[in-house]
């Protein structure tokens, strides 16, 4: 049986005061896009160094495609691509020996033919030759990017690689991470921005305060919550009927919003407003989104 | 290219790219040192029979040169990694500690050795050196260029910010450098300090590079070879001790 693309054991790790993994246990199979989701601090960052060997757990095992990453680091890290959090560059090089020295680093001969590929996918080529000094944020971001991927590691860990990132190149990207998914890379990713997180990721974990407090598929994660989210603009000076008033909520800009367990729910408050006369200005009826369930599992931890 | 070589280029082409920072200006002001001490002290000080002071200074001066640059290589790479942030590009590949230290300390020797014949080339114009012992030269200049580089990278990963670097390098490299003989024999020190200096490694790297090129020196050339391979193999274990325990690189 092939061992997982990550396992990750009661590991924990404090820095100071600040007890940053509070013991994480995870597995994420070979082939799965994953995300991992926290408040800031939650330890994600922490994790995925410990992950890549750059701090070292106090307490746990991590694997990566079986790999101790310390007692067999030369293995785990060639299997691993990071793309780091921070946006940090080598001003001495261009783009293009930035990546043949990563290429090198990790012993690889005849790079080129590789980083040409990366180049164009990531709409790089036309800045090969320019200082890495000489590049914008979200040029530089695609950089690291484009580092992470020279050495073709199995399992890619992108740590916000959207943070900043104009629509064009995000959508540019996850493109070609998806390739990346297809082609049989194991993805972990790391975001805010939650839609992203939703749309891209199978299976999600939740942090907070160092511990995973959810961890499921994204589909079961979102019948977490209420079908549908109802919200409704009244008519000048309306308000609501007694009976509906009591289920509702009141949002910014004159908005009242209810959750619907069911779609026919909606009938039934739609009849009850036209027999109060109350007018209705505007409507929108939501999918249950991942912010919800991150709000919720936030709340309830 | 395998890691090591990989991480070995970077280093000597990180410095060569800037050269005129890393390697003109240093040779400007070993011509500085030499155009003024030579000026005041010719014929004045008389270190060996039949040695112009000119010819006593320049060894010493070159030596100097090697030394400083090999330890501003590795020590002002490392810490302009670790401030930037860019360091995690040689954490993150399969590297081991080994690799890691003897890129550095190699790039750091290559530095010394390109600054080093720099000044010698520019410093043949004014004095005949007679060139005793070449592979006596060569020795003491690439073991005093890999134990400041050593030094450097230990001094790289200590600090945390530029001052403290500056620091290292005022108090520690910048005394142990002048007051090791370059601009005069400790001979002519009185006893105290000359027993001082005699418990200066960099002394015995001077006196040794000088016994090369003249053929004379204050301690046997052998003994200075001593001193300075052990003081490397110490510093080499402690620096190698640092980079497998993670010290302030791998939290
Ligand atoms: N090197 C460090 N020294 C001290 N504390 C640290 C260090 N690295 C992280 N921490 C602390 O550990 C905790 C977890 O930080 P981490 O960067 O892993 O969070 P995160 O989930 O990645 O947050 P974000 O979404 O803001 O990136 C934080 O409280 C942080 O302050
Ligand atoms: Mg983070």
């Amino acid at each position: 049986m092939s061992s997982p693309a990550i396992r990750i054991a009661g590991v924990t790790k404090r820095f100071g005061a600040v007890q940053a993994l509070a013991g994480v246990d995870l597995e994420v199979a070979r082939g799965e896009f994953f995300g991992l989701l926290g408040p800031n601090g939650a330890g994600k960052t922490t994790l995925i160094s410990a992950l890549a060997g750059l701090v070292r757990p106090d307490d746990g095992r991590l694997e990566v495609m079986g790999h101790d990453v310390q007692a067999d680091y030369r293995a785990a890290r060639r299997s691993l691509g990071v793309v780091p959090q921070e946006l940090v560059f080598d001003p001495f090089f261009t783009v293009r020996e930035t990546l043949a020295l990563q290429a090198g680093y990790f012993g690889i001969r005849d790079a080129d033919p590789w980083i040409d590929e990366i180049l164009e996918n990531l709409d790089l080529t036309s800045k090969a030759r320019v200082n890495m000094r000489a590049l914008s944020g979200g040029m530089k971001r695609r950089v690291l990017v484009a580092q992470a991927l020279v050495h073709r590691p199995q399992v890619i860990v992108l740590d916000e690689p959207t943070a900043g990132v104009d629509v064009e190149l995000r959508q540019g990207l996850w493109q070609f991470v998806r390739r990346l998914n297809r082609d049989g890379h194991t993805i972990v990713l790391t975001t805010h921005y939650l839609e992203e997180a939703e749309s891209l990721c199978g299976r999600i974990a939740m942090m907070k305060q160092g511990r995973i407090v959810a961890l499921d598929t994204t589909a079961n994660l979102l019948d977490r919550v209420p079908g549908h989210a109802l919200r409704l603009r009244l008519g000048n000076g309306a308000r609501l009927p007694e009976g509906l008033a009591v289920c509702a909520r009141e949002e910014a800009g004159g908005m009242v919003s209810f959750d619907l367990a069911a779609c026919d729910e909606l009938e039934a408050i739609l009849r009850s407003l036209r027999e109060a006369g109350v007018r209705v200005e505007d409507m929108e009826l939501g999918r249950p989104d991942l912010e919800q369930v991150f709000v919720q599992v936030m709340r309830g931890a | 290219m395998n890691g090591f070589r990989t991480l070995f280029y970077k280093e000597t082409l990180r410095f060569w790219k800037v050269g005129f920072q890393t390697v003109a200006a240093p040779v400007l002001t070993a011509m500085l040192y030499l155009l003024i001490f030579a000026h005041v002290l010719e014929g004045r000080v008389q270190v060996y029979e039949a040695v112009s002071y000119t010819g006593f200074l320049v060894p010493g001066l070159v030596m100097m040169s090697v030394l400083q640059n090999a330890f501003a290589n590795s020590s002002s790479s490392l810490i302009q990694s670790k401030v930037t942030g860019n360091i995690i590009f040689v954490l993150l590949p399969p590297l081991s500690y080994r690799e890691f230290f003897a890129a550095y300390v190699l790039a750091s020797v290559v530095r010394g050795l390109v600054v080093g014949a720099g000044v010698l080339v520019v410093t043949l114009w004014f004095v005949r050196l007679p060139w005793a012992s070449p592979l006596w030269i060569l020795a003491f200049a690439v073991l005093g260029g890999a134990i400041l580089g050593a030094l450097g990278v230990i001094a790289g990963i200590w600090s945390e910010k530029f001052d403290q670097l500056s620091a290292f390098q005022n108090f520690l490299i910048m005394p142990l450098t002048f007051l090791s003989g370059v601009f005069y024999s400790i001979h002519s020190l009185p006893q105290f300090w000359q027993e001082v200096s005699h418990y200066n490694p960099v002394f015995y790297l001077i006196d040794g590079f000088r016994y090369g090129f003249l053929g004379v020196s204050d301690v046997p050339p052998l003994r200075s070879l001593a001193v300075a391979a052990t003081c490397l193999a110490v510093l080499s274990a402690f620096t190698l001790w640092m980079l497998k325990r993670g010290y302030k690189l791998r939290h």
